[in-house]
């Protein structure tokens, strides 16, 4: 008798006789959480909700029965939060780095649809969420009801972003490069570290010119790097382009640059991520001379994402303003004084 | 730790430039004129040469003005010999014109004017990018091509230091 029902029961789900639901996840502070944009891998842009390392995740997850009346047999219920990287050319080892599982139901039947609440209390998410060429790097919610044949499970993406304060220490970089007897500069960034609304100050200062330079740009250029050992991947992508100089200059000459980042789409500096990536930022500064021939040196800057501040009033920022143009920096009038002398 | 939004993009300090660099001559002339075709010799020995002359102030080259006579041979010959010796990629000559040299054409072949021409404008543009080349400068053979009066096809390659 037992038997008989037993195989009843497996012909239904078969047939799409049996019972099936719908799972879906609701965040608790879904209204007041914000969204920002992410990259997908098919480059499409989508709106996730916006978490930093150590907020709770909280929600519920709504289960709903399709069939009406009918019940849900399971072997449980449970939700998962996942922080994992993958990729791209080794899809099947997905590496998790967080994984956290809170039990919802036990084994059972559902005869209604049903509500169920979670919370991941200070949930660590030491990396930024990443989506890049050769490698992804995710956090989600997966919320899963265990079933004899087929699972059914549901996923919600977030977006983790990581932010720093201002580095204690910041030098600018300085150095003096060139061919011998045929070009040399002395090229200056004012920082070694920018955040990515910042802007890049800085300057070319040429003392020696004996080629024929028609002229000169600063390219962004953004390196992914995957794999260990042997087979190490890079990706490079030249995010941005600026010609700073257009002519030809001779000895003596300065050329400034004004660089704002916050045009570009960028990502913090990311450094050998759970030892299995890396997305840095380098710096290309071009000249080019008069038969094409291109001169150039790269340096490296780093890269971090800060935190959006309480906005002043416009009078204090104008006052601020203000301050800078009437000179009240005791610094560039002693370099001045220093020069005079010389 | 309070700080403000407007950025600070004030231009970095620098020396103001000396006068004589300024409105000086720039440290990188470097012109070459390849012009002045003359057909030499007679019948089939006949061969052109145009005179090759360079005015300049890099200091690696001794001479700050020279002028030599070259032929089409010796072209070949300075591009096979830095194509040899030095790290650069050399730039085309123009054609070698085989077909032009054949036998039963309607017009003067290789002395046509307008194939010399055609020829002169193209060793012009070839030896201004060599000589302009900072891996190509110190090469001794590019040296004497430019400044020696007759190209010793026996000397020994090197480096020319400043």
């Amino acid at each position: 008798m037992h038997l008989f029902l037993s195989i009843i029961d497996r012909n239904m789900s078969f047939f799409g006789f049996g019972q099936t639901a719908e799972i879906d996840i609701v965040l608790n502070d879904a209204e007041t959480r914000k969204k920002v944009e992410h990259k997908t891998e098919d480059g499409k842009k989508d709106k996730y909700f916006l978490f930093y390392d150590g907020e709770t995740v909280s929600g519920k997850v709504n289960v709903t029965l399709k069939t009406p009346g009918k019940r849900l047999e399971h072997y449980g219920i449970k939700i998962e939060f996942v922080g994992q990287i993958e990729l791209y050319y080794d899809r099947g080892n997905h590496h998790e780095f967080v994984s956290l599982v809170k039990d919802l139901a036990r084994p059972g039947e559902l005869s209604q649809s049903q509500t169920f609440d979670f919370e991941f209390t200070h949930v660590e998410k030491p990396y930024e969420s990443y989506t890049g060429q050769n490698v992804k790097l995710r956090y989600f919610l997966r919320a899963t009801i265990s079933r004899r044949l087929n699972d059914i499970s549901k996923e919600m993406d977030i977006v983790v972003q990581t932010l720093c304060t201002y580095p204690e220490i910041n030098s600018s970089i300085k150095m003096e490069v060139g061919i011998e007897d045929c070009l040399h500069i002395e090229f200056e960034y004012n920082k070694s570290k920018y955040h990515l609304r910042d802007v890049i100050v800085g300057k070319i200062y040429f003392l020696l010119v004996r080629i024929k330079i028609k002229h000169m740009e600063i390219d962004i250029i953004k390196r992914e790097t995957t794999g260990t050992g042997p087979s190490v991947y890079h990706e490079n992508d030249t995010i941005a382009k600026y010609e700073i100089m257009d002519g030809a200059p001779v000895r003596g000459e300065s050329i400034p640059i004004r660089l704002f980042l916050a045009g570009y789409e960028m990502t913090p500096t990311m450094r050998d991520i759970n030892k299995k990536f890396s997305v840095r930022y380098y710096l290309n500064l071009v000249l080019i001379d008069e038969e094409e021939r291109r001169y150039f040196k790269q340096q490296e800057i780093t890269l971090w994402r800060k935190g959006d501040i309480v906005r002043r009033s416009m009078s204090q920022q104008a006052t601020i303003a203000a301050q800078r143009y009437e000179g009240s920096n005791p610094e560039p009038t002693s370099a001045q004084a220093k020069e005079e002398t010389d | 730790m309070s700080e403000a939004t407007v950025a600070d993009t004030r231009r970095l300090n620098s020396k103001p430039q000396d006068l004589t660099d300024a409105y000086g001559p720039p440290s990188n002339f470097l012109e070459i004129d390849v012009y002045d075709p003359q057909t030499i010799g007679v019948g089939r020995n006949r061969f052109t040469t145009y005179e090759v002359r360079m005015r300049t102030n890099l200091p690696i080259f001794k001479l700050k003005e020279s002028v030599v006579r070259r032929r089409y041979s010796d072209f070949e010959w300075l591009k096979n010999e830095l194509e040899r010796d030095s790290k650069i990629v050399v730039p085309p000559l123009p054609g070698k014109a085989l077909k032009r040299q054949l036998p039963f054409r309607g017009d003067e072949g290789i002395f046509e004017e307008s194939f010399i021409e055609e020829r002169r404008a193209g060793l012009e543009q070839f030896i201004n990018r060599i000589a302009g080349h900072p891996l190509a400068q110190n090469e001794r053979c590019l040296h004497m091509f430019l400044q020696d009066e007759s190209i010793d096809r026996n000397y020994i390659p090197g480096k020319v230091r400043q």
